[in-house]
């Protein structure tokens, strides 16, 4: 460093809570989930710390899912509108899908909408607007949205989420072709797998497994070992069968 | 005078009550913690930030933060505490409120609110703070944007020693004057969120006071910092070892 006056007090990916100084100094620079005060970066939440040269930023380990324009999500029909349904996206807003996002093709106004979604229904759709005031609009006119019919929803921590697609979707693909399940992972921290009972069961183990040790280098060697020993156990179980 | 030395055996005036934290204890809410003063247990759960209603409580430039404050019926020294609101779970509340507000930033959450529930097992005096250092646990383990931990302690004079962390048996003291002033400050300011009183004091002995009171709120702080990594400890280590590559995040 320049000035030698600059001190870092963390490493990098440390766990650090709120209002701990993470560098004494102007040389670093606050971004992501941390502040300045006079000489000092602190933390402004709970999470771990990233060093990218003399940037100093968190990556959350808790928080709420909060809407992103783009963003993937599987939602629950809640209440049904005039002109469209209104959806929860567990998150602390609910988002509208509008009769004309909803499907490809031409819906009647006046039709009865539960025909369509009906209250309880799950869809995948796209988040296409996110306002100031946080109103969200959803759309299902895009690719990979769709009703989600059968199969199971579990929830996960929405930090976690992109540990569990992993980089282009490796993890999931790897999970995906080990216990032969459909499964879509929403932004929000909802998933949905359909596959055989005892298949989804172990899809359902590994994705706790990645949540719980989400942050473990070669996390995809680990499971793919896992996957293999646990697989082997389930065709030792059906021959016994 | 009568009051020489602490009455639960504690050996200076300026010592607080064995304490103890403990992050993630409430799995269903989305942060939790347990604060425990000497005798004085505080539980507290975060949910949130979540949609509010009536609409007419929303704020839409902000967030905003609802504290409940509440005492078991059975948490006092043995009489039955009567259930449900009362004035003075309703003042400690708002007072609570108005200590943890100057630290949580929610300005992301317009229209929304963050409930924070404090319950108390047992009291043994000096419950409010014990509410604030929970639920400032509670809020950084849901992962509420804040820029502090707020640490509480009550400070005050028993006939005319001055101390720090009062228990029932120093605030009940009879045979001379007694104040008890509750403080909440922020670490990293040394600013004060909190200042009430019951009883009367000195300019010089509550400068004194509010003295110790700093000092004191300095080791509450570390175990609440501790009480958090605890939780996610786990994380820490697991990274520690990933170390070797880089680029491991990203964030789609």
């Amino acid at each position: 460093m320049s000035d030698v006056t600059s001190v870092l007090k963390v490493q990098s990916r440390d766990v650090v809570v709120p209002g701990e100084v993470l560098a004494v100094g102007m040389d670093y620079l606050p971004s992501f989930g941390t502040y300045r005060s006079r000489e000092t970066i602190r933390a402004a939440r709970l999470g771990l710390v990233t060093v990218e040269g003399k940037v100093l930023k968190l990556i959350p380990l808790s928080g709420a899912y909060l809407p992103k324009r783009g963003d993937m999500i599987i939602a629950k029909v809640i209440d049904i509108l005039m002109s469209g349904w209104r959806v929860d996206t567990n998150s602390p807003y609910s988002a509208v899908l509008q009769l004309k996002d909803a499907s490809s093709g031409y819906i009647e106004k006046g039709a009865d909408l539960t025909k369509y979604f009906a209250l309880g229904d799950y869809v995948s759709a796209i988040i296409t607007n996110v306002t100031s005031q946080k109103l969200v609009d959803v759309s299902m006119r895009e690719p990979g949205a769709r009703k989600i019919i059968g199969g199971r929803i579990i929830e996960v921590s929405t930090n976690k989420v992109p540990r569990i697609i992993g980089k282009q979707g490796s993890m999931v693909s790897l999970i995906k072709e080990a216990t032969g399940c459909k499964i879509t992972v929403g932004q929000n921290g909802l998933v949905w797998l359909e596959g055989h009972p005892l298949m989804e069961n172990l899809a359902v183990e590994t994705i706790r497994k990645i949540e719980k040790e989400g942050h473990i280098s070669g996390m995809t060697d680990k499971i793919k070992a896992f996957l293999d020993s646990r697989l082997k156990e389930t065709k030792h179980f059906d021959e016994e069968q | 005078m009568t009051y020489t030395k602490r009455f639960d055996g504690r050996k200076a005036f300026d010592e607080i009550r064995p304490i103890s934290a403990k992050a993630g204890v409430i799995p269903r809410a989305h942060g939790s913690a347990v604060f425990t003063i000497g005798k004085t247990v505080a539980y507290a759960a975060v949910y949130g930030p979540r949609e509010l209603h009536p609409k007419f409580l929303q704020n839409p430039k902000t967030g905003i933060l609802r504290c409940h404050y509440n005492m078991m019926p059975f948490s006092g020294s043995g009489e039955r505490v009567k259930p449900g609101p009362s004035r003075r779970s309703r003042e400690i509340s708002l007072v609570t409120e108005k200590a943890l507000q100057p630290v949580v930033d929610l300005s992301q959450f317009p229209n929304a609110v963050v409930d924070v529930f404090i319950e108390f097992p047992q009291t043994d005096a000096g419950s409010r703070c014990a509410g604030i250092c929970a639920a400032s646990i509670a809020l950084a383990d849901a992962g509420i944007p804040m820029t502090d931990l707020v640490a509480a302690v009550s400070v005050g004079i028993v006939d005319d020693k001055v101390l720090v962390d009062l228990n029932y048996d120093e605030e009940a003291y009879e045979e001379g004057p007694v104040a008890d002033i509750p403080v909440a400050i922020l670490p990293s300011t040394g600013e004060f969120s909190l200042l009430q009183m019951d009883g009367e004091i000195s300019k010089e002995n509550l400068l004194k006071a509010l003295k110790m009171g700093q000092k004191a709120v300095a080791q509450i702080n570390s175990v609440q910092k501790q009480a958090l990594k605890e939780k996610y400890a786990g994380q820490e280590a697991d990274v520690a070892d990933s170390n070797t590559s880089g680029g491991e995040y990203h964030d789609e």
